[in-house]
């Protein structure tokens, strides 16, 4: 998916070039419309100043902006200091998605390098297994996490009956939980990429390296790793970037101590004392975030592409 | 030493067998457990009292059930629109993308169609919500139609471009060859040679909008529910059997057509 992302992917032959225009008006009108121009809009939204029942009134402000980033005291006119508040959810979130991106890392990698070493004929059948709970409805994997591993859950009742522990471990509600529902909801992302850079790896350099008396280890660290880092890479700002914003797995494994930027975002829209024009502005530094971390990544990626070659 | 057999074999690692079966086990225990807890005769979550239908039963008949069967049906039909229009636009995008030779706006193009995979889907969201909201558009069933339909074209796209990649054009040229219309040749011979993937491609694209909640919850109006914002609502309350009964005919259903999915995108009807 990023591979062919990032190049637009391959050749292509001109059969309907007079219906050009035609056949791709549909995706631009739909896209342009309920994607991009919204994107747009709420960059304005975020300059606008807040009505008190939600939405805006159409008057520039740096309101929303300067909510975020400076504490001016209860009525605005003590002198600005910085906002920790805000900067500190982010940090949580940014906090939360790296250890949740190592935790894919640590457990992806393994399974991405075992998956790419089988007989060429049994690794769809591998692919798929690890795919197929990507599929499943998010809120019920997420909700199926919480119920494993509740205080009263299965995962403690087996610990307990098999004598590991006597009271049951606390692990709903800690940030170990967000980690690890993030950590399940986009694992796939992980294994996929590093499967694909090592499948395509030629073994013969490992090969070569161990005649000439390199340890296992140092062929691993030394050969390969070099060779399917950008699949590596790749894997990594797949899981973090969507950690990054995720709403279900901090709200529902996370509970209120272990606020991330999703439910921030949330709160602003919801009911009567939301802030549209802070929610916006919160969303646009999200994506600001987002698209900075893309862009270093496409870079990254081009540069690989340039010395493969 | 030299010619001889190596001391270990270079491709495999001690203990990457036993992290595989380890992430295995992390993604499949929920989803078992809560399977298996789904069919627990007790009305507490947490004894085990033996094996019952009883919460299936609840879930139609129960006092929520007219709720829930109003959200899935909600979500029913918005899903089967919402990728039916994805597929057929990521069809012909990328029949432009791909089999209408090289332009300008090429990279703009697919930039624009993978936008919704790129930005965060909180921030989809609010965007979507806030363009609703400045073209005074009352939100309802048919705003969230019209975001996923959007949000679902790129997951309908990738399956269908990546299949459409696959296909030499001879085929099309003989019929051209042959005195056949380029209309003909899209038709007769393109569309019914890429069936796989755009079978794939509805598949894919129907999950991700029966699943669907962040999106779904900004933009749905007061009221209006699909089946994930019933769900979610409902857990809000603590998790409760039925809950379970009915994420597990959810995650089957999910299990089934990707699993149709790939034997479809896995069968070649070139050769």
């Amino acid at each position: 998916m990023a591979a062919g992302a990032a190049s637009g992917g391959s050749a292509t032959t001109d059969t309907y070039r007079e219906a050009r225009t035609w056949l791709l008006l549909p995706s631009w009108l739909i896209l342009a419309g309920l994607s991009l121009i919204p994107v747009c809009l709420m960059l304005i939204y975020s300059f606008l100043t807040k009505e008190f029942r939600g939405g805006v009134i159409w008057d520039f402000s740096l309101a929303a902006y300067d909510q975020f980033f400076f504490d001016r005291g209860l009525f605005g006119d003590d002198p600005a200091q910085i906002e920790w508040t805000y900067i500190a959810i982010f940090w949580r979130s940014i906090w939360q998605a790296s250890a949740a991106t190592l935790l894919s890392l640590a457990i992806g990698f393994p399974t991405a390098y075992f998956i790419a070493t089988r007989p060429e004929r049994n690794r769809a059948i591998w692919v798929f297994l690890i795919t197929i709970p990507y599929w499943v409805n998010l809120l019920i994997r997420t909700v199926s996490m919480k119920f494993l591993l509740r205080d009263q859950g299965p995962l403690n009742d087996m610990l307990i009956g098999i004598g590991l522990i006597d009271t049951p471990i606390h692990i709903v509600n800690t940030n170990f939980a967000v980690q690890l529902g993030l950590f399940y909801s986009y694992l796939p992302f992980m294994v996929l990429p590093i499967y694909a850079a090592v499948e395509r790896y030629n073994f013969s350099l490992s090969e070569a390296a161990a005649d000439l008396y390199a340890s296992k280890f140092t062929t691993l660290r030394r050969i390969l790793l070099p060779a399917v880092k950008p699949g590596v890479v790749a894997g990594c700002i797949l899981v973090f970037v969507p950690s990054l914003g995720s709403f279900l797995a901090p709200d529902l494994l996370g509970g209120a101590k272990n606020f991330m930027i999703g439910s921030l975002i949330e709160e602003q829209f919801k009911g009567n004392a939301g802030n549209w024009p802070f929610g916006a502005a919160a969303s646009m530094i999200l994506l600001t975030i987002v698209l900075i971390l893309l862009l270093i990544f496409a870079r990254q990626q081009a540069r690989a592409e340039k010395e493969a070659h | 030493m030299f010619g001889s057999k190596r001391r270990f074999d270079i491709k495999s690692y001690p203990g990457f067998l036993p992290v595989t079966l380890l992430c295995l086990v992390i993604l499949y225990a929920p989803l078992l457990v809560v399977t298996v807890y789904s069919f627990n005769a007790s009305k507490s979550i947490t004894i085990w009292e033996g094996m019952s239908l009883r919460w299936y039963v609840d879930v139609f008949v129960g006092p929520e059930s007219e709720k829930f069967k109003v959200a899935a049906w909600n979500s029913f039909v918005i899903a089967i629109i919402a990728a039916s229009v994805a597929t057929t636009v990521a069809t012909l995008a990328a029949t432009g993308m791909i089999r209408a030779g090289k332009f300008k706006l090429r990279g703009l193009s697919f930039g624009l169609i993978s936008l919704p995979l790129m930005v965060p889907e909180i921030v989809t969201a609010v965007a979507t919500l806030i363009f609703f909201n400045a073209i005074a558009f009352e939100r309802g069933l048919m705003t969230i139609l019209l975001a996923h339909t959007a949000f679902c074209i790129p997951f309908a796209y990738l399956p269908i471009s990546a299949r459409m990649q696959g296909i030499e054009d001879s085929y099309e040229q003989a019929a051209l060859d042959l005195y056949a219309t380029k209309r003909q040749a899209f038709t007769k011979i393109l569309l019914p040679l890429m069936a796989p993937g755009i079978i794939s491609g509805f598949l894919l694209a129907f999950i991700v909008s029966l699943d669907d909640f962040i999106i779904t919850n900004f933009v749905k109006g007061a009221g209006v529910e699909t089946l994930p914002t019933a769900i979610f609502g409902a857990v809000k309350q603590g998790i409760k059997p039925n809950i379970m009964a009915i994420s597990t005919m959810l995650l089957a259903v999910s299990i089934v057509m990707v699993t149709v999915s790939y034997f479809v995108s896995k069968s070649d009807n070139t050769k």
